[in-house]
C-alpha cells in the first residue's frame, strides 16, 4: 500500500514544484490547457514561453520514452470505433478546459492550492462527469 | 532567454512527474476514475503531492514583490462560480472519462507517437480554438482570464 502511492505522491511533489518555478520565475500559473490553449489566440510577446513549456513537455516525455517506457502503458492497436472515440474524448477536453478556465492541472492542483472555490468546484464537477463517463461506459454499456 | 530557461525546466518538470505518477498511462486513469467498479485510488495521491508542495511554497514565493522574470504575479479577475465554469468543467469531465487522457499527459504522451495521440491531440486543439472563438464571439474573452493564463493589462 505505502509502496503503491509512493511513485504517485513523488510524481505529484516534482509537478508541485513544477507549478512552483514557473509561479516563481514566470509569474505564470501551470495550467497545461491555459498555457498551450492561448497559443492558438496568440498575443505579441506572449508565444515563446508557452511554446518553451510545450517544448518541455514533450522533452520530459521524449526522456520517459528512453528511461522508463512502461509510463505510457500497454501499446494497443487503434480501431476505427477507437479512433473516433479518441477524437470525441479530444474534442470534449479541449473545449470543456477552455470553456470552463482549466483542467486537472489548473484548477485541481493549482487553483485549489491557493484554495480557489471555482476550483474546488471545477475540479469536484470533472471528477464527478468523468467518473459517471466511466462508470456507463464500463458498467451499463 | 531566463524567463525561456525556466519555462521549459518547468516543463520539463511537470512531464517527469506526471510520468513517474502514473498519470501517463491512460489505463490508470480510468481505473481512478471507476469508482463504482474496482477503483484504483493510486493517483488520488498525485493531487495530494502536488498540492501539498505547491500550497506550500506559494506564501514563500509570494513573499516576493514580484516574479524573478516577470512584472507582477497573477490575479484573478473572476471569483464567482458561473455556468461556463461549470458546463467546461462537466465536458472536460466527460472527455477525460471516453479517453483516460487531461491535456498535459496527453501532450508529454505525445512523445511516444502513438496513433492515440495522434488522434486525441489534434482533436483537443480544434476543440480549445472551438471554445476560443465561441467566447470570443460572446464578448466574454475579455474576463476569460480567471486562471491567469492570459496577460493581465
Amino acid at each position: 500500500m505505502t509502496n503503491s502511492i509512493l511513485l504517485p505522491l513523488l510524481g505529484g511533489a516534482l509537478i508541485g514544484l513544477s507549478a512552483s518555478l514557473l509561479l516563481w520565475a514566470n509569474g505564470r500559473v501551470a495550467g497545461i490547457s491555459g498555457i498551450v490553449g492561448s497559443v492558438l489566440a496568440p498575443i505579441r510577446g506572449d508565444v515563446a514561453w508557452r511554446l518553451v513549456f510545450f517544448g518541455g513537455l514533450l522533452t520530459g516525455g521524449l526522456l520517459l520514452v528512453w528511461l522508463r517506457p512502461g509510463a505510457f502503458g500497454a501499446p494497443a492497436s487503434l480501431g476505427s470505433s477507437g479512433i473516433a472515440l479518441l477524437a470525441a474524448a479530444g474534442l470534449l477536453v479541449g473545449f470543456g478546459s477552455r470553456l470552463g478556465n482549466g483542467c486537472t492541472s489548473g484548477h485541481g492542483i493549482c487553483g485549489i492550492s491557493r484554495g480557489s472555490v471555482r476550483s474546488i468546484v471545477a475540479t469536484l464537477t470533472f471528477m464527478a462527469t468523468g467518473a459517471l463517463t466511466v462508470f456507463l461506459a464500463r458498467h451499463v454499456f | 532567454m531566463r524567463p525561456l530557461i525556466s519555462a521549459f525546466l518547468s516543463g520539463l518538470l511537470f512531464a517527469l512527474g506526471l510520468g513517474l505518477s502514473g498519470m501517463t498511462d491512460p489505463a490508470n486513469v480510468l481505473g481512478f476514475l471507476d469508482i463504482a467498479g474496482d477503483w484504483d485510488f493510486r493517483l488520488a495521491f498525485v493531487m495530494v503531492g502536488a498540492i501539498a508542495v505547491h500550497a506550500a511554497l506559494r506564501p514563500l514565493i509570494h513573499r516576493r514583490e514580484r516574479p524573478l522574470y516577470a512584472p507582477k504575479f497573477p490575479t484573478f479577475s473572476v471569483t464567482a462560480v458561473d455556468s461556463k465554469l461549470l458546463v467546461g468543467s462537466a465536458l472536460f469531465g466527460v472527455g477525460w472519462g471516453l479517453g483516460g487522457y487531461c491535456p498535459g499527459p496527453a501532450l508529454t504522451s505525445l512523445a511516444t507517437g502513438a496513433s492515440q495521440l495522434l488522434v486525441f491531440v489534434p482533436a483537443m486543439f480544434a476543440g480549445m480554438y472551438v471554445a476560443q472563438v465561441v467566447q470570443a464571439r460572446s464578448g466574454a474573452s475579455a474576463r476569460s482570464a480567471s486562471l491567469g493564463v492570459t496577460p493581465h493589462p
